[in-house]
């Protein structure tokens, strides 16, 4: 077969990846490599720690028979001299000739070397190549002072070298007024200048080097400011220099800078030759970092494949550690007041300083510099990148890293003190104790021990946490698992059941657990079935796994009567609706009231009646409002712009719609919304697991804002977005949630636990950092179709209303010891019954 | 001495029952919780009144395990009873009544005192 022949010059990183990336998507092209250096492509990136006992063989890109075994000919030691592009064909050094059918220069740069006088002279060198290296070391030998010209990122890296190399009086001469000039700015500069100092590093900022001083040998530099300084060896580093040299010869066009002119697809005015990494210039620029090259490796080498790519202007952020320094600054790191606001912190003692510049309207990040302390560094590129908005305190993104922690979220920043059963009265000291002193190790040790949780159980979430928390701390390992019948946690066991297709309680239990499994484990594997297939909870046995109010689709109340909750979308209800309601309470003797969530509760119903009481209200085009399950609970709306002289939007269509969409949907715990038509938030949307706010562009999605025990404000997601990304937004949210978060786990919760917190969140839901946001997307779509309302499949399923009676040997009865009393007009359980 | 015969209530059909959950029997004035233990096999039946908050509420709970020991845990407070001997299983609540079980031709009958 004949293949097309494409003939690569240059073998370094860029050529090499190239290479790799064009093997591992085809095996349609023979390629040919022409290499001017004696070695196999090597890192050049890492090129310092050659001086560090790394060898060149340590260094390089791949091994000698990589090539062999990928039939690519390599021809090192041997430059191409010429391109004859008329014949398609090369010339090399050594006058051989070889035909292309297509031409890729990866010839990288060079180091630019400034016109000064005395140039030539013997001990100036460059650093680029470890042939570079071996000179600078072979010379050293006999150098006591060292002097470096440039103070970039690469002249540094040469300082280091130079004073590994054992030459202790090293100088750094930089003509700008700081050091890194186009990564960082003055007081950064002034900061590492500091540091560098201490290291034994001299700085001489402002100098222009006019001449060099010595005989044949070089002896010192002459600066233009009349100064002069003394050195035995120089090394260059002014810059690079793309090798353009032989395309210029050939007529390719080039920059008049330098630089082969290549488009998006890394072409040349020459359909059939290339050009990519440090030689390229696209868009008037050199990208003189290695990710852009591999990027345009890797566009060239899907294009020769015919998949279309393209390149896009990168990013030109970058991160190194310099003598043991971080040293990191990424988009724009110089804008200023007025055209943003910029927040610094700075710690001379521990040579921090750390910049970051964010939009005027305090929303995003535009750019930022990190000198000594760069943990942060990828975050904060993240958020910048990605338009990713920011927190209320954007300074925390640069002070909040301090302990790797996220402040006050989590369980351990709690005083011994602090009550967490306040059923039992048991504080958080009570609970560690149970476990350092007297050694409990699972939940229920702890309830027996301190009580803790026996009461409404509402603070189990967080004794499991402290459980956890203090077990770890000392020293044991321990695993989340579910309980005793499941060695998985929540979300290991939800993936399980999903691979394997599992439809019920007992055949995850037969495949997965073992024993009989408990109140623990099977409600959470119902829900977790529930989130999956929604199919109807109480078909023929799964009924039985269901938690209590779930299994009879009612919350039982003292007493052991049960409420009746019809869902009202968005809170908003015809009179006529009101009336059915009013009529219904009445005919079964319930006591009304005005919910929290904005509907109307019907308390006091005998277990009995609740199917009877159903399908009246089911008549009426009521539906179950789920004040039962671990699902989607209310969304409670402000009346918004159709009558409200502020409202933006109409926030109860939204609210009805968002309603509709996620209702009866499982998840570990239950979720609850709000939309609000204007800032004065009348429906307190940031105290909901996902809230909306209305503003002049669109809504503000907020998530993970609780009320109850430990309330907590929502933070914003995502501004001024349309209707459809917002619900878009929730999908991936809720789907991320029901997927990863512990049994019981509010979104608040959730999110206080996640490594990472909102900015991770974020990244997720909106930049869809996990690849998942179309399947999430799918499977709410799933879940949103096949919703059908429980209680109607209930009340019309006699095998399921049979259970609704409370003497299977007297279904007609009621239980006779449910007993009411009154209070202002309407009814009321008595107390408990004194034990 | 005084003969003992059992006195044995015929509380339901086999298929009444709920499988693997639990459902009320009326007694006279009282309430008796059956339960139909159906991954081992077992019925178990125990008085209907949870001691915690004298709720009559134990059929509506869910019945399980701990360490291989069959229970049933209140659905009001989640309090656990062993279904075999009564005996509460969280802290030191007062123990349950239980009451034997035997099935004859599909019929579930409970021995009453
Ligand atoms: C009926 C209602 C009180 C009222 O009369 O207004 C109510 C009643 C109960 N709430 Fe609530 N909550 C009600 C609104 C709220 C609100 C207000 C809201 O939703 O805007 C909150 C605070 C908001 C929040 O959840 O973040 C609220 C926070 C709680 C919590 C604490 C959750 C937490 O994360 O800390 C619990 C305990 C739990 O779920 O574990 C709870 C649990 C309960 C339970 C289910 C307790 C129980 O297990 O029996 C109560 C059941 C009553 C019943 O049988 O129907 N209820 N509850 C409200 C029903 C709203 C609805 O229409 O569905
Ligand atoms: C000391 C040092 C530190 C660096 N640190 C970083 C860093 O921290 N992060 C970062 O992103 N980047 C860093 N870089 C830059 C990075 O190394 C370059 O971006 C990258 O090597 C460019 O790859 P390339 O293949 O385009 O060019 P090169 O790696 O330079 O390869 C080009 C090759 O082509 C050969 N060649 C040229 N002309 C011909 C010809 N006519 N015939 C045959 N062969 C020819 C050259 O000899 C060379 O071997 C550093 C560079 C240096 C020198
Ligand atoms: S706040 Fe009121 S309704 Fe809610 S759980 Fe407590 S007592 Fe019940
Ligand atoms: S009433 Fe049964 S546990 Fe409280």
């Amino acid at each position: 077969m004949n293949k097309l022949k494409i003939i690569i010059i240059g073998n370094g990183m860029v050529g090499y990846k190239f290479c790799e990336k064009l093997k591992s998507k085809s095996d349609s092209f023979k390629l040919i490599i022409f290499g001017e250096e004696p070695r196999r492509a090597y890192d050049r990136v890492h090129l310092s720690e050659y001086f560090n006992g790394k060898t060149a063989e340590d260094l390089s890109m791949s091994t000698a028979s990589w090539y062999e075994e990928q039939e690519i000919d390599l021809h090192l030691n041997n430059p191409v001299v010429e391109v004859d592009r008329a014949a398609k064909t090369v010339s090399t050094s050594s006058g051989e000739v070889y035909r292309y059918d297509f031409l890729v220069f990866a010839t990288g740069s060079s180091a630019f070397v400034p016109h000064i006088k005395g140039i030539e002279k013997e001990g100036v060198f460059v650093y680029r190549t470890i042939d570079d290296l071996d000179l600078i070391a072979g010379y050293a030998k006999n150098a006591k002072k060292a002097s470096v010209i440039g103070g970039g990122l690469l002249g540094l890296e040469a300082a280091k070298a130079l004073i590994d190399l054992g030459i202790e009086e090293t100088s750094i001469i930089e003509f700008a007024p700081r050091l890194m000039p186009r990564q960082i700015d003055m007081a950064g500069s002034e900061m590492l200048k500091s540091m560098l100092a201490d290291l034994g590093l001299q700085i001489y900022l402002n100098k222009n080097t006019s001449s060099i001083e010595g005989e044949t040998n070089i002896g010192g530099l002459k600066f233009s400011d009349g100064s002069e300084l003394a050195t035995d060896i120089l090394v260059i580093s002014a810059g690079i220099k793309p090798r353009d040299e032989l395309a210029r010869k050939c007529g390719i066009d080039v920059g008049p800078r330098g630089g082969i002119i290549v488009d998006a697809e890394m072409q040349t005015n020459d359909p059939c030759i290339f050009a990519i990494g440090e030689c390229a210039l696209f868009e008037e620029m050199i990208y003189g970092l290695i990710a852009p090259g591999y990027e345009m490796a890797e566009v060239l080498a899907s294009n020769l494949c015919a998949q279309s790519k393209s390149f896009k202007s990168f990013d030109m952020s970058t991160k190194l550690k310099l003598i043991g320094i971080d040293v990191a600054s990424f988009g724009d790191p110089f804008i200023n007041e007025p055209d943003c606001r910029t927040i610094v912190f700075e710690n001379k003692h521990k040579g921090i300083y750390k910049r970051i510049n964010i939009s005027n309207d305090g929303q995003y990040l535009l750019g930022g510099i990190l000198i000594g302390d760069a943990t942060a560094y990828n975050m904060l590129l993240q958020t910048s990148v990605n338009q990713i908005l920011l927190p209320a305190d954007p300074e925390e993104l640069i002070l909040g890293s301090r302990g790797g922690e996220q402040v006050g979220a989590g369980i351990e920043s709690l005083p011994d003190a602090a009550l967490i059963c306040s059923c039992e009265g048991v504080t958080k000291g009570g609970i560690c104790s149970s476990i350092i002193d007297q050694g409990c190790e699972t939940l229920d040790d702890i309830k027996k021990c301190t009580k803790a949780g026996t009461g409404c159980g509402g603070c189990m979430p967080m004794v499991k946490d402290l459980m956890l928390h203090t077990l770890k701390a000392q020293g044991k390992y321990v695993r989340n698992v579910i309980c005793e019948h499941f060695n998985y946690s929540r979300q290991e066991l939800y993936d399980l059941i999903h691979i394997h297709n599992l439809k019920n309680y007992d055949d995850v239990l037969n495949e997965f657990g073992q024993s009989d499994g408990c109140e623990v484990c099977k409600p959470l594997v119902s829900s977790l079935l529930a989130s999956l297939w929604n199919e109807m909870i109480l078909k023929k046995g799964n009924d039985t796994a269901q938690d209590s109010n779930d299994r009879f689709l009612a919350n039982i109340q003292k007493g052991g009567s049960y409420s009746v909750v019809p869902r009202v979308p968005g809170g908003e209800i015809t009179p006529d609706k009101l009336i059915v309601i009013g009529e219904v309470a009445k005919k079964y003797n319930l006591y009304t009231k005005i919910t929290g969530g904005q509907r109307i509760d019907m308390f006091g119903a005998h277990l009995n009646d609740l199917p009877i009481i159903w399908e009246e209200l089911i008549a009426a085009g009521f539906e179950s409002g789920h004040a039962y399950g671990k699902g989607l609970r209310t969304v409670k709306s402000c009346v918004g712009s159709t009558w409200c002289r502020f409202g933006l939007h109409d926030s109860v269509s939204f609210a009805i719609r968002i309603e509709e969409r996620y209702r009866g949907i499982r998840a570990p715990h239950k979720f609850k919304s709000a939309v609000s038509g204007c800032i004065r938030e009348c429906a307190e949307a940031q105290s909901k697991d996902f809230g909306i706010i209305a503003t002049e562009k669109g809504w503000n999605l907020y998530v993970c804002g609780n009320g109850g025990s430990k309330p907590q404000h929502a933070l914003l997601l995502a501004a001024d977005l349309d209707s459809e990304t917002c619900i878009k937004y929730i999908d991936r949210f809720l789907m991320f949630y029901i997927r990863t978060a512990d049994p019981l786990t509010r979104t608040a919760t959730w999110l206080n636990k996640m490594e990472g917190g909102m900015e991770y969140l974020r990244n997720v839901v909106i930049n869809d950092s996990l690849g998942m946001a179309e399947k999430w997307e799918a499977e709410i779509e799933n879940l949103v179709s096949t919703y059908q309302c429980e209680w109607k499949e209930a009340v019309e399923n006699p095998a399921i209303r049979k259970r609704f009676s409370h003497f299977v040997n007297a279904p007609e009865d009621k239980d006779p010891t449910i007993e009411f009393v009154e209070m202002r007009g309407q009814k009321k359980t008595p107390e408990w019954k004194k034990v | 001495m005084t003969e003992t015969t059992t006195n044995w209530l015929a509380a339901c059909r086999v298929e009444d029952a709920v499988e693997n959950g639990g459902v009320c029997v009326k007694y006279g004035e009282e309430q008796i919780a059956l339960f139909y233990f159906t991954r081992r096999n077992e019925w178990y039946a125990t008085q209907n009144e949870c001691p915690h908050k004298k709720q009559m509420a134990l059929s509506r709970g869910m019945i399980g395990t701990i360490t291989d020991e069959p229970k049933v845990a209140c659905p009001f407070h989640k309090m656990n009873f062993s279904l075999k001997t009564g005996e509460c299983l969280s802290g030191d609540e007062c123990a349950i009544k239980t009451y034997p079980v035997k099935i004859e031709d599909g019929t579930v009958y409970i021995a009453v005192n």
